[in-house]
């Protein structure tokens, strides 16, 4: 499969992140995008390297399976309505992600890229892919979706890792591996709390703290 | 040596993990902070040059960063012990690991000299402080807690993009691994430039946002206000000199690069936002920790601003790193006491504190009027050479701007403090059993005296180091040169020799 074709599949996946209202379908997304993350590398012809390849399993894993794993279980329990209810409304956020992926393209354009990249489409993905992120934690009012958005904000990062991977693999490969670990892991705990503490993970009951 | 100080406090972070004892837990803290400020004045004693290739070392602006945040540390230890018998209900593990894992944490960003190292320290920082916000358990620190992290992890997300970024940078103009500070300044001319002011960018809003720089600074009311005084006195002199030293890094590259007018543009807008900013907020402001939290604010504002201004401004925003850190350090522990001595932190409860607790009442006064710019405390030296540098660097619209800012932040706060201290104790004020002790006031004390010391004497070697420092910031001894195009790049002065 050609590398393009998967990046352009997770800036699809990106549009209808934002379009959906169950947190439910959201986690299901951010799985999918997580997988198509990991098998971009594979279809680049990276899949020589070892190191790559342990990336890649490792990517799979946690963003395919073990993040979903502990959102999943936290939404179980605590029962909260699947319906995620936004600051910002679906047919906007919809707008907004098609108006970030166009000043992606643009901003991308300025960047020069250096000569004999093939994967020219990787900045504006990862651009794109950040801004959704970032309209995720901006517009929902769950923390388990502000989590989600949390998770593709670091989709992106990834994609422009993807771009240095095989010149700088210990900076990349570290960098993103322990940035998305830890910073979900911890959140996992943060969301638990919340749930023992309010019984819901509406972020609007932490909203006492204002001037 | 590099490696002692930063395993030796995780190793005795560990330690206060294993022990049982919660009375030798809360010593330990002292015993750590004292050790590692040995440590570290040896190992600047014994100061060699830095290997080129060296994944860790101590340059001048490490050591610089590294002696404020020991020193601040050691004061918050002594302080420690105390605190934590009036909080003998909690359980005192976590908090002490906490503090001592982010002791060597700090040590390892202070000595990372790579972009990479510098980060993952820095999201490591984050994530060991936050238990120290949720210390409370309550409903409002829950909040400030899921605040500071999910605010913390986006900012530190977008630094690791800035640092990508660079890696990106560099890879375009033919570095390779491994991307050291010092290779990185001395191959500027390299870089590619539109790159490298994304990468500038990025870095600025990523750890702009751990400094708390307006408008990425949400975070910081709830954090310090939710949190123990002795907490926000770490995070507000702590993590926040961390994130300033990782973004010095990067501006510093900037500078070696030549693209120093872009930089310090970006770093003075920012800064004059962030006091506007911050006395908006301080205007009525009736929560006295939600108000040294915009004080710190607007103290973010002033070293960013003053290391965009450059030359002279530059070495006196890092004087001020150290003249914040240990006024700041007083204010958040007199108001810890104070909330502890009223059970309350907002205003019609907490009035005429100079009655119930003198000392701790006399030390937020004073507190306050050194870092609004009192002389003879440090503040005051490091503001007023700022807005000198201004002025007389060309750049006097923005130098007027700063003094107008600081005057106004002066009159806003000064409302709230005087009510604090001297206001009509309130009727309806709650008896708590807390008054003053020698072990809850005498840090404090020491903090406001090497504070007002500062201000009138800085020692020889200091100085030295002080000065050396800026030059790593600005790129050379000359001041306020504005550089169009590359140049050769400078490399890190680190002398071996100290008299």
């Amino acid at each position: 499969m050609s590398p393009d074709l998967l990046i352009a599949l997770t800036i699809l996946s990106n549009f209808v992140l934002v379009a959906t209202s169950r947190v439910n379908k959201a986690i299901q997304i951010a799985v999918v995008q997580g997988i198509l993350l990991g098998l971009i590398p594979l279809a680049m012809g990276l899949g020589r390297h070892p190191h790559i390849l342990l990336m890649v399993a490792a990517t799979i894993a946690v963003k395919g399976w073990l993040i979903p794993f502990l959102l999943r279980r936290a939404l179980r329990e605590v029962h909260i309505p699947r319906e995620v209810d936004p600051y910002v409304g679906y047919t906007v956020s919809l707008m907004l992600c098609a108006l970030g992926t166009g000043l992606s393209l643009i901003l991308a354009h300025m960047l020069p890229l250096k000569g004999g990249t093939k994967e020219i489409l990787l900045v504006p993905a990862a651009l794109s892919t950040l801004f959704t992120g970032f309209l995720m934690l901006v517009s929902r009012r769950k923390a388990l979706t502000q989590v989600v958005g949390y998770l593709i904000l670091e989709n992106g990062i990834y994609l422009f890792g993807l771009l240095l991977v095989e010149d700088m693999p210990l900076l990349v490969e570290t960098g993103i591996l322990l940035d998305l670990f830890v910073g979900v892991f911890v959140m996992g705990i943060v969301i638990n709390h919340i749930r023992t503490a309010f019984d819901s993970t509406d972020t609007r009951h932490l909203a006492e703290l204002r001037d | 040596m590099a490696l002692l100080l930063i395993a030796f406090p995780l190793l005795m972070a560990l330690a206060a993990f294993l022990v049982d004892s919660s009375r030798l837990r809360a010593r330990m803290l002292p015993v750590a902070g004292t050790l590692h400020l040995v440590l570290l004045l040896v190992a600047l004693r014994h100061w060699d040059a830095l290997p080129a290739g060296a994944w860790l070392g101590l340059d001048a602006l490490g050591a610089w960063v590294l002696l404020v945040i020991s020193v601040l540390f050691c004061i918050c230890a002594f302080y420690a012990p105390s605190y934590l018998v009036l909080r003998a209900d909690r359980d005192s593990r976590i908090f002490c690991v906490s503090l001592l894992a982010f002791l060597g944490l700090a040590s390892l960003l202070a000595q990372a000299r790579h972009p990479g190292v510098a980060w993952v320290a820095m999201e490591a920082t984050t994530l060991v402080t936050a238990p120290l916000v949720y210390f409370n358990r309550n409903r409002h620190s829950l909040e400030a807690t899921w605040k500071y992290l999910l605010i913390g992890s986006v900012g530190i997300a977008l630094a690791l993009l800035g640092t990508l970024f660079l890696a990106y940078a560099a890879h375009f103009g033919g570095l390779e691994e491994p991307l050291h500070y010092t290779r990185l300044m001395e191959h500027a001319d390299l870089l590619s430039r539109p790159w490298l002011r994304a990468a500038f960018v990025l870095c600025l809003v990523g750890y702009g946002t751990k400094m708390g720089l307006a408008p990425l600074h949400t975070w910081k009311p709830d954090a310090y206000g939710e949190s123990p005084g002795i907490v926000g006195a770490l995070l507000a002199s702590g993590v926040t000199s961390c994130a300033f030293l990782a973004l010095l890094r990067i501006y510093g590259v900037m500078v070696a690069a030549g693209e120093v007018r872009f930089a310090q543009e970006l770093l003075v807008g920012f800064g004059m936002l962030s006091m506007a900013w911050a006395m908006v907020f301080l205007v009525r402001q009736m929560d006295f920790k939600r108000m040294l939290a915009y004080s710190s604010v607007e103290h973010m504002g002033i070293l960013v601003f003053g290391v965009g201004i450059g030359g002279v401004a530059a070495r006196f925003a890092l004087f001020h790193l150290a003249a914040n850190a240990l006024v700041k350090t007083v204010l958040f522990l007199a108001a810890g006491n104070i909330h502890r001595s009223y059970s309350s932190k907002t205003l019609p409860q907490v009035t005429g504190a100079i009655r119930r607790t003198p000392v701790s009442g006399w030390l937020f006064l004073l507190g306050f009027l050194a870092i609004t710019g009192l002389p003879p405390f440090a503040p005051f030296i490091s503001e007023f050479n700022i807005a000198a540098g201004a002025i007389t660097g060309g750049h006097l619209l923005a130098g007027v701007a700063f003094l107008v800012l600081l005057a106004g932040i002066f009159i806003a706060m000064s409302e709230t403090v005087l009510q604090v201290v001297f206001g009509t104790p309130s009727p309806q004020r709650v008896r708590t059993p807390y008054s003053d002790t020698v072990a809850t006031t005498a840090p404090l004390v020491a903090a406001l005296g090497l504070a007002a010391l500062l201000g009138v004497w800085l020692p020889r070697p200091m100085f030295k180091l002080l000065e050396q420092a800026a030059v790593s910031v600005n790129g050379s001894m000359a001041p306020m040169e504005v550089r169009v195009g590359p140049r050769p790049a400078p490399v890190l002065t680190v002398e071996v020799s100290h008299d």
